[in-house]
């Protein structure tokens, strides 16, 4: 079968809108058809992926575990952009993956390198 | 790779977040409210002139049209939905939200 | 060129949907094949036959009804965004069905291209 390249930019703030949760959902869809995936954070969307979340209070289901937990999919390419955490004061100890911190320009090539790109 | 922008600059920075990651070479397109960022004498011409000397760019002719800009930054190429087209077919896509 | 297209926002609340069509009209008229329209987050209402928008106004859901019937466009929402907004296949226009999110992913592997339109 053909595998395709197929990257997920998340790029909104949890809770917020569903854009994240939603998006979420397709990523562990996807992760069965075992195509070469790739998740990215970017913007608000690295707030997705903060410590300590704790929603019952807005009668939202959290999820950020479930990002932590994406490796058990075999979601194993987690990257962040290094700008847009650290304009948010945020660093990778803020966050509950340990996903790899990448510069402007090496996402901006492994985003060309993509088959199928969808923003969430 | 085509990369498309359908927010005005004003109200959302992925213009500047997607030119962070624009690789040489690769066209950037501008769709519905995203069309405001190349009218004439705003304050991103700058960027898209920066822009402009290693990316080609485009805009939508009916989102400009429908939105009564007449006059647009000098190197902006207008395309109707056929040259969207076009632009889809002879590059992959990166269409920012 | 085979092209899939991933809507993610509702009718007449933004563009993207007018944008989407326009776009897969257009593909059409040059000889490419739009192979399937899938309907995400609240992209999913786009395909319920109960709008009923002014006579001088686009009848989006008509619109995807008519691309299906004219040139085999699947229309199709995903399950779990329907259900959560209350979309089920009694309330959906004719040419349009209910799918999951496994056949977005035929759908991304399937053709040359994919494109998004959303918010």
């Amino acid at each position: 079968m053909d595998v395709k390249k197929i990257l997920h930019v998340m790029r909104h703030a949890p809770h917020g809108t569903v854009y994240t949760y939603e998006g979420l959902e397709m990523i562990l869809i996807m992760a069965a058809y075992e195509q070469d995936l790739t998740v990215v954070f970017i913007g608000d969307g690295v707030y997705a992926l903060k410590k300590e979340q704790d929603t019952s209070d807005i009668g939202i289901k959290g999820y950020a575990k479930t990002f932590a937990a994406l490796g058990d999919y075999d979601v194993e390419k987690l990257y962040v952009d290094r700008i847009s955490l650290e304009e948010r004061g945020l660093t990778l100890d803020d966050l509950v993956v340990g996903a790899e911190v990448l510069e402007s320009a090496e996402l901006g090539r492994l985003m060309k390198e993509q088959d199928v790109v969808i923003h969430h | 790779m085509l990369h498309t922008i359908n927010k005005s600059p004003f109200e959302s920075n992925i213009l500047e977040t997607c030119i962070r990651f624009l690789q040489p070479g690769d066209p950037l397109l501008f769709i519905e409210n995203g069309v405001y960022a190349v009218q004439a004498h705003n304050r991103f011409a700058m960027l898209i002139e920066s822009v402009h000397r290693t990316n080609p760019i485009f805009a939508l002719q009916p989102d400009l049209s429908a939105r009564g800009i007449m006059a647009i930054l000098e190197g902006v190429e207008t395309v109707d939905y056929e040259g969207f087209v076009d632009l889809v077919e002879k590059h992959k896509v990166n269409n920012w939200l | 060129m085979k092209i899939g297209i991933l809507l993610k926002q509702g009718p007449y609340n933004h563009q993207a949907s007018d944008t989407a069509y326009k776009f897969a009209e257009a593909a059409i008229r040059k000889g490419h094949t739009v192979d399937a329209v899938f309907l995400y987050n609240d992209g999913v209402i786009n395909a319920t036959k109960l709008m009923d928008p002014p006579q001088d106004d686009r009848h989006i859901a008509e619109r995807w009804s008519e691309l299906n019937r004219d040139h085999g466009v699947e229309i199709l929402a995903c399950i779990a965004a329907s259900k959560r907004r209350g979309i089920n296949e009694d309330i959906m226009i004719t040419g349009s069905a209910i799918t999951g999110l496994g056949t977005l992913t035929d759908i991304a592997i399937r053709n040359d291209r994919t494109v998004t339109f959303g918010d």
